[in-house]
């Protein structure tokens, strides 16, 4: 069966996207992560240095966007077992909104605490 | 296909040549690490939200994790779980959108799940060892 746009003119289509981009975005960046986490067998200065040049305002918003993702994928991660495991009820036809609005939350908790 | 559109009810058994017990396990182990990592990503989340607002630098992180057992016990099983999930996660996509279906797929997924464990507890040594 083939989709047509209005198969994908729905919130919920919106969601797996975000689902699968956010995935594929966390699982390119695990390998940096390990790899920044690893600095730490050369010695505290070393991490510093790593930690110095994440400071810059590109960075610095890629880490925002990286949180964002994180959050988004772990809501969006949350409703799918949700919807998956549990009976179905009314509630969970608002479970996309509490997903979107938890991950911007988290999001937006990261950025002002910087 | 679901709406998430996992599609583990369409995906092609035997294309891969893998069995349909083998796409059964690989479901179930998506969910079960899915419902560990968002256990693991939701102390990450307060964790690093913490870590900020405490002040980001080489000695306050190494500060909190060096001789933290209880901290590495909780990061391998993140990496762990990490391991399990990307892996079966990019498979699916791999499948849905590259149309990579046959069984090097299957070799590339394991030999990406063995280095993403095997580098993700390098770097937990790294922080919490040292």
């Amino acid at each position: 069966m083939k989709n047509d746009y209005r198969a994908r003119n729905h919130p919920a289509w919106w969601a797996f996207l975000v689902h699968r981009l956010s995935g594929l975005a966390l699982s390119i960046f695990l390998p940096f992560h390990f790899w920044a986490l690893g600095q730490a067998l050369q010695g505290e200065a070393r991490l510093d240095t790593l930690l110095r040049w994440t400071e810059q305002p590109l960075l610095k918003f890629a880490e925002i966007m990286l949180i964002l993702l994180l959050a988004a994928h772990l809501t969006g991660g949350l409703r799918l077992l949700a919807l998956e495991f549990l009976p179905w009820r009314g509630w969970q036809k608002s479970l996309l909104a509490w997903a979107a609005g938890a991950a911007l939350a988290a999001g937006l908790a990261f950025a002002l605490a910087l | 296909m679901n709406s998430a559109g996992q599609g583990y009810a369409a995906s092609p058994v035997a294309a891969s040549g893998t069995s349909a017990k083998t796409e059964a396990w690989l479901w179930i182990a998506q969910r079960a690490s899915a419902a560990l990592l968002a256990l693991c990503v939701l102390v990450h989340l307060v964790t690093i939200i913490y870590a900020v607002r405490q002040g980001l630098s080489g000695a306050a992180i190494l500060e909190r994790t060096q001789g933290n057992a209880a901290g590495l016990a909780f990061y391998s099983l993140y990496v762990l779980a990490i391991a399990v999930h990307a892996p079966i996660g990019l498979r699916t996509l791999c499948q849905e959108w590259l149309g990579w279906r046959n069984a090097s797929l299957n070799w590339f997924i394991a030999v990406l799940a063995l280095a993403l464990f095997t580098f993700g507890l390098r770097a937990g040594w790294a922080v919490f060892v040292g």
